[in-house]
């Protein structure tokens, strides 16, 4: 105790038994030393010397802190690096996804006209001269650009109606009534149902009512909104769940009619969430491959109109030019435009969550003073 | 224009459970009537039934009749949109609509119906109204402004003048200071005060005080146990009921030996 009563203490009563500030850094540097040598002796690997080290890390924090600063602090601190080390091992894939793409794609997308032509005419006496005498790659993704945007939105048209429609009669009329809890059973089955179901299921109704064969890019659409009505029927029913009641009553007391009340008072107020909730419905059945290769097949040329004639989508195109490369022999300019187009495609998908935080925050209630 | 209420054997149920028993009360026109009784005992549940508001909570029904200046509410055809336009109602939380700025809480009533009303009208609706809320002077300069920015007490004023800007016959209010600050409460007290000249106006509050002060008639409401309805104990001038109670229960309760 006299020691602790000297004024050359450095150190509060109050912090002793705790680990230093630098010791995690300490701490991280001997592991990852430790970890090269043990590498070194059975063969480097930069995966395993992550590996290696983070173990070593962990252990070698964990003890000295239970040797200094007890058991609850060692347990905190393990706690600590297991939830650390679990956010890392999940965001290794997706940094790892976009590096892959990114390095693939850049130089298709970078091709001139890449963005601006189609596949029409494009063969593959094209690509072999491209790889034989360094011509550019010719050929580009605007046609599948389009079918992909148009698809998509004539997919929204139908599904958001439908999807606010069913939201709005499950909460402000369902009541728990038998018909609002099968809905609500049955748009869970929906959620489960695997993509390709969809475009089969959309292909054989367009076949029974249209006639045998017909793949447009409706068909299409109406696979991809089977897929997309359940996820907007369950964000938008999150979304108004959570407008208070005190609202609806308030507008109730002042004479407002029940319709009025939903239309002007309860959307309103859930909008931003709705509006983030169907964008991020858009961006999942943005990427479907399956339902639109059985329902819209897949063109090389562009084509505006989506109730009549094969339509090409950017994921149909990248399969496509993977499985049957444009030139059997030279693959290579066909792989890459195939990585050019999931570069757009992914570009698409991160644009779209970008716009869902915009309109989400745009839509927000003000809180001004 | 403000007309008088006159209950008669009403009962209130939810679902199967009788919540309120066999009440018969009669509320002046142009004046201030208060409900008061402990927690639970169905004075809010009473309040809410005099514009049909209860219906609104599934499996709420009612038996008996409530005529405003002799018309039933719940007669055969009545529409409780009708009713709720005539009877205007503040509730225990400020609520103002989150999505609208001050000067369109006050106009909810009119827009939200749709009603056609040109600026100058409005205008001079959304100032009549704060000034009868008292709040103009506060908000005058910032009408763009979201209701939500505002302090409590100002917001509940708020609630107060969207609710008298589509010029009800009663004005019910569900505990309107119970949240609020006493600065706050004096504010709405005096409006309370003002809003009889024109109005009338039933409280419900759980501060004896208040309906000391603000009432000129007051009725207590009791619950014999848990699971039992509440009724209507006693109905009378506030001075009468607050110093020469017939009741022993209301006698207990107003002198705080229970409740």
């Amino acid at each position: 105790m006299t020691a602790t009563l000297t004024p050359v203490k450095k150190r509060s009563a109050l912090t002793k038994g705790q680990l230093p500030k630098w010791a995690p850094y300490l701490v991280l540097a001997v592991a990852l030393v430790l970890g090269a040598a043990i590498m070194a002796l059975i063969g480097f690997h930069a995966f395993g010397w992550g590996l290696v080290s983070a173990i070593l890390f962990a252990a070698g924090l964990v003890g000295w802190s239970g040797a200094v600063e007890g058991s609850r602090k060692a347990k905190d601190k393990l706690a600590t690096c297991l939830v650390v080390g679990s956010f890392l091992i999940a965001l290794l894939p997706l940094v790892s996804v976009i590096w892959t793409v990114l390095v693939n794609g850049l130089p298709g997308l970078t091709d001139p006209g890449f963005l601006t032509t189609s596949m029409n005419g494009v063969t593959g006496a094209f690509d072999n001269k491209s790889v034989e005498e360094g011509a550019p790659v010719v050929g580009g993704i605007f046609h599948a650009l389009i079918g992909t945007l148009l698809i998509t939105l004539v997919a929204t048209i139908i599904s958001v109606p439908i999807g606010l429609l069913t939201a709005i009669y499950l909460v402000e009329y369902g009541n728990d009534r038998p018909l609002a809890r099968s809905i609500t059973f049955f748009v869970d089955v929906m959620t489960g149902i695997p993509s390709i179901v969809a475009g089969l299921f959309a292909a054989a109704f367009f076949f029974a009512i249209v006639g045998p064969g017909t793949k447009t890019g409706a068909v299409a659409a109406v696979a991809l909104s089977v897929l997309m009505i359940p996820v907007v029927v369950r964000s938008s029913e999150e979304m108004l769940k959570i407008v208070p009641n005190e609202l609806r009553e308030a507008a109730y007391a002042l004479g407002v009619r029940k319709w009025r009340t939903i239309l002007k008072v309860v959307i309103p107020t859930a909008i931003s969430g709705i509006a983030s909730g169907v964008t991020l419905a858009i961006a999942r059945v943005i990427g479907e491959t399956a339902p639109i290769l059985v329902t819209a097949g897949f063109a090389t040329s562009i084509n505006y109109n989506v109730f009549s004639g094969w339509m090409a989508s950017l994921p149909t195109f990248i399969y496509t030019q993977i499985l049957n490369p444009t030139s059997p022999s030279n693959p290579d300019p066909s792989s890459q435009r195939a990585w050019g187009a999931a570069l757009v495609l992914i570009i698409l998908v991160m644009l779209l969550n970008l716009i869902a935080r915009l309109i989400a925050r745009a839509f927000a209630p003000k809180t001004g003073r | 224009m403000s007309k008088r209420i006159d209950v008669k054997d009403l009962n209130v149920y939810y679902s199967k459970f009788l919540a309120v028993e066999d009440v018969n009360i009669n509320i002046d026109a142009k004046s201030v009537t208060a409900f008061i009784g402990p927690s639970g005992c169905g004075k809010s549940t009473f309040l809410r039934t005099l514009n049909r508001m209860h219906e609104v909570i599934p499996g709420a029904r009612v038996e008996g009749e409530v005529l405003l200046d002799g018309d039933n509410l719940y007669g055969p055809g009545v529409d409780p949109v009708t009713v709720r336009s005539q009877i205007g109602m503040v509730f225990q939380r400020p609520n103002p609509f989150p999505t609208m700025s001050i000067r369109d809480n006050v106009l909810a009533g009119v827009k939200l119906n749709n009603q056609k009303m040109s600026k100058g009208e409005a205008d001079a609706l959304v100032e009549r109204s704060l000034r009868g809320a008292n709040l103009w002077n506060e908000v005058k300069d910032r009408l763009a402004k979201p209701g939500s920015g505002l302090s409590g007490g100002q917001q509940q004023r708020l609630c107060i003048a969207r609710a008298i800007a589509v010029e009800p016959q009663v004005i019910l209010m569900d505990e309107p200071c119970s949240a609020l600050d006493p600065i706050s409460t004096l504010a709405i007290e005096d409006l309370i005060n003002e809003l009889k000249d024109e109005y009338t106006v039933v409280i419900v509050t759980h501060n004896m005080q208040q309906a000391a002060r603000v009432s000129q008639k007051t009725a207590f409401f009791n619950i014999a146990g848990t699971g039992k309805p509440g009724r209507l104990i006693e109905y009378g001038d506030t001075h009468t009921m607050f110093s020469n109670p017939t009741e022993k229960a209301t006698e207990d309760y107003v002198s705080g030996r229970f409740g």
